[in-house]
């Protein structure tokens, strides 16, 4: 009955009289199929996963190529171009595609001395691709090539597509670079958080006992304590002067001290459920050593698991690094991470006047949102009973 | 019975004995013993006595004695209700935080009834009409829910009352009570502010339940004891209502342990965005400027909170589930 309904959905069947070959067809090639091609198969099916694992894809693609992205140096500041709003992009310039950008006057308020910026329609900034701008490295090669840029390829001065911020730095490319390290401040989290929880929850499962009853309580007791509170009491105890792949290091550690629990608890169910399966007692009777089950039979049997249970902690981590970089108790500047640049829009006062501060929590949401639905897909996938 | 509270009680002990000494290290972390720290930002301030103050502050917290026993000095002092002084104010710990600890549970508590109160009917509803359009939309919001941090959410909240309702939505108190005594209008004020933070720390938690509650309930809608009580004329509503919610609500109380520590740790996020008078404020000032007698304690004040509303939920648990009562 089961397999029936599998068959039909991952190969629907129009036509009436073809059904029956077809099925046997499609039957034929389920059952050759591979492990992984049908994971695949199911996998596909999921479109929301597919979609999320495109912009998953897509956000590591930013952290690859953002040097060439940003088309202007993250660093650099003007005090008299601060929280600039950002500039429309103009696609047609006298009915032909070629996409510009006003120029932006500023001048501060009699009155108030806020700072206040006109377009100035006379002056139009074309956009170019593959514009010169400043240089940077990549795998070893001085480049200066970037993705978008103006001719003159002073972009610092005249480009700012999402504006500018209180230090009048470009907050599209800051943005570019924030991606990179807050896309893989998750990733190094999440690799020692595995790591422990794999070691942890396969000892736990396979030992069972005292050893299992002590690590459960220990995941148990972790758990049950707010996290955040205690993040920032250990985050606040960062040296001031340490550099920052210091403070990076550290972040991603304090994080994955608790991260691992989740992980952990899964490792342990799969153990557990799988050291009665009868192939597991099969290969013990034919006297295979402890670590051929576990590597040769075990560990694959639940890979496909311990994928989708880390793609799905991901979110909360890179969650965890924008909340206490939100607060400063994280990453500081000058390193960049979508938390900092969510702390400038930290009081009403500022995200009043400058909305665009907030965007940066725009790529915060998507990646969550992808993350969520890649991890959903792939738990459905790699699970053989879910229909 | 007797044994699972037993069990449960001894862990809640182990637990609230496991967060005592991550705040004790917490308070040992920055350079310097804190009281130290204390004496010399007395003299700063011109304050004579400080040098007879130190003495004795040494003796109570045996400076000079193992870790170990600092440790046990100290949780005996935390134990009878001596915090310490904090650096900062100048104040016993216990007068800065003073109402702010009451009004974080508050905050939290309510967030957590309006996390049930959402989730329980929409859970139901959705498992009911599964794929119709209402289970989309619900399923949509509690995406949104679980992707937007909540102090994303406030922030943007409060940009959206101040850009077109041109009002002020932080805080707890309107600013006539805000430093007023504690009276029934005081209360009333209070309960009209509390909406929107408990919407906001809620929605997160929220969408993971409704979740929990749909799976679990679709399970249940599958068994024959539906069916047969559909069969013998028991109308739809009445047959989900009166035997397959019943066991669907079991992970209610079950995740409370795991929501509870959550919200209290969004609350104090939440707090620094709305300007909230919880402990959140307080604490990140304290961080920040190393008042670690102020910081420590709140830290484990919060843990021990949470600790009991946990050890409360799964007494909770034990109520309502019959297999948990009748174990052994």
């Amino acid at each position: 009955m089961k397999d029936a309904t599998i068959l039909e959905e991952n190969f629907p069947v129009d036509e009436p009289h073809e059904m029956e070959s077809a099925a046997s067809a499609a039957e034929e090639k389920i059952s050759v199929a591979t492990q992984t091609q049908l994971m695949w198969w199911r996998f596909r099916k999921h479109r929301l996963a597919m979609v999320g694992t495109l912009v998953v894809i897509a956000f590591y693609l930013v952290v690859l190529g953002a040097d060439f992205l940003a088309y202007s140096s993250p660093e650099y500041s003007e005090a008299f171009r601060a929280l600039m709003p950002p500039q429309s992009i103009q696609f047609f310039d006298e009915g032909q595609l070629r996409p510009f950008v006003y120029g932006l006057k500023g001048a501060r308020d009699p009155d108030t001395f806020k700072k206040i910026y006109t377009i100035d329609t006379d002056v139009k900034i074309p956009i170019i691709f593959f514009a010169k701008g400043f240089s940077y490295e990549f795998l070893g090669m001085q480049l200066d090539r970037h993705f978008i840029g103006v001719p003159e390829g002073n972009a610092e001065e005249s480009l700012f597509i999402l504006g500018t911020d209180p230090l009048g730095r470009d907050l599209w490319s800051r943005l570019m670079y924030g991606t990179r390290i807050s896309m893989t401040i998750g990733l190094v989290s999440v690799a020692i958080s595995l790591f422990l929880g794999v070691l942890l929850g396969g000892i736990s499962g396979l030992f069972g006992g005292k050893v299992d009853l002590v690590i459960q309580r220990v995941i148990e007791i972790l758990r049950s304590i707010p996290t955040i509170p205690l993040w920032m009491g250990l985050a606040a105890a960062i040296p001031q002067d340490w550099d920052v792949l210091q403070v990076y290091f550290t972040i991603t550690i304090i994080i994955s001290l608790i991260g691992w629990t989740g992980l952990a608890r899964v490792v342990r169910g799969r153990f557990l459920s799988l050291r009665e399966e009868d192939y597991i007692m099969a290969a013990r009777f034919s006297g295979a050593s402890q670590m051929r089950i576990i590597f040769r039979h075990m560990v694959p049997a639940f890979l496909s698991h311990i994928i989708a249970s880390t793609t799905l902690a991901l979110p909360g981590m890179i969650l965890s690094e924008t909340s206490l970089s939100f607060l400063g108790l994280g990453l500081r500047p000058p390193a960049i991470s979508w938390g900092v640049l969510l702390q400038q829009a930290q009081n009403i006062q500022t995200v009043a006047l400058s909305p665009w501060l907030m965007l940066p929590a725009v790529p915060v949401i998507l990646a969550i949102l992808a993350f969520n639905f890649m991890g959903d897909g792939l738990r459905d996938a790699a699970d053989p009973y879910g229909a | 019975m007797l044994a699972y509270i037993i069990r449960r009680s001894i862990l809640a002990v182990i637990t609230i004995i496991a967060v005592s000494i991550l705040s004790f290290i917490i308070i040992q972390l920055p350079p310097g013993d804190y009281v130290s720290s204390y004496i010399a930002a007395q003299q700063a301030s011109g304050n004579a006595a400080a040098a007879e103050a130190a003495e004795n502050m040494r003796q109570l917290y045996g400076m000079d004695q193992p870790l170990a026993i600092q440790y046990f000095k100290w949780v005996t002092q935390m134990a009878q209700g001596n915090f310490g002084m904090s650096m900062e104010w100048g104040r016993p710990v216990s007068d800065v935080i003073g109402d702010r600890l009451w009004l974080t549970v508050v905050i939290s508590l309510c967030a957590l009834i309006f996390t049930w109160v959402m989730a329980l009917p929409i859970g139901i509803y959705s498992a009911m009409h599964k794929y119709s359009f209402g289970d989309t939309i619900f399923t949509l919001i509690g995406f949104i829910g679980l992707a937007v941090p909540s102090f994303m959410l406030a922030l943007i909240l409060m940009y959206v009352g101040f850009k077109f309702f041109n009002a002020s939505i932080g805080g707890l108190f309107s600013p006539d009570f805000a430093d007023a005594p504690w009276s029934i209008e005081r209360v009333w004020d209070l309960i009209k502010h509390l909406p929107l933070p408990a919407v906001v720390l809620g929605l997160a938690g929220t969408a993971g339940t409704i979740r929990i509650m749909r799976a679990n309930l679709l399970d249940e809608l599958r068994k024959p004891y539906v069916v047969t009580a559909r069969a013998k004329g028991l109308p739809y509503i009445q047959a989900v209502l009166r035997y397959p919610v019943r066991v669907a609500l079991n992970p209610f109380a079950s995740t409370v342990g795991y929501e509870l520590p959550y919200i209290v740790s969004g609350s104090i996020i939440v707090s620094l965005v709305l300007s909230l008078p919880t402990v959140g404020p307080v604490l990140l000032k304290a961080l920040v400027s190393q008042d670690m007698f102020l910081a420590g304690t709140i830290i484990l004040l919060l843990g021990v909170l949470t600790v009991i509303g946990t050890f409360l939920s799964d007494l909770l648990l034990m109520w309502i589930d019959p297999r948990i009562r009748l174990e052994d």
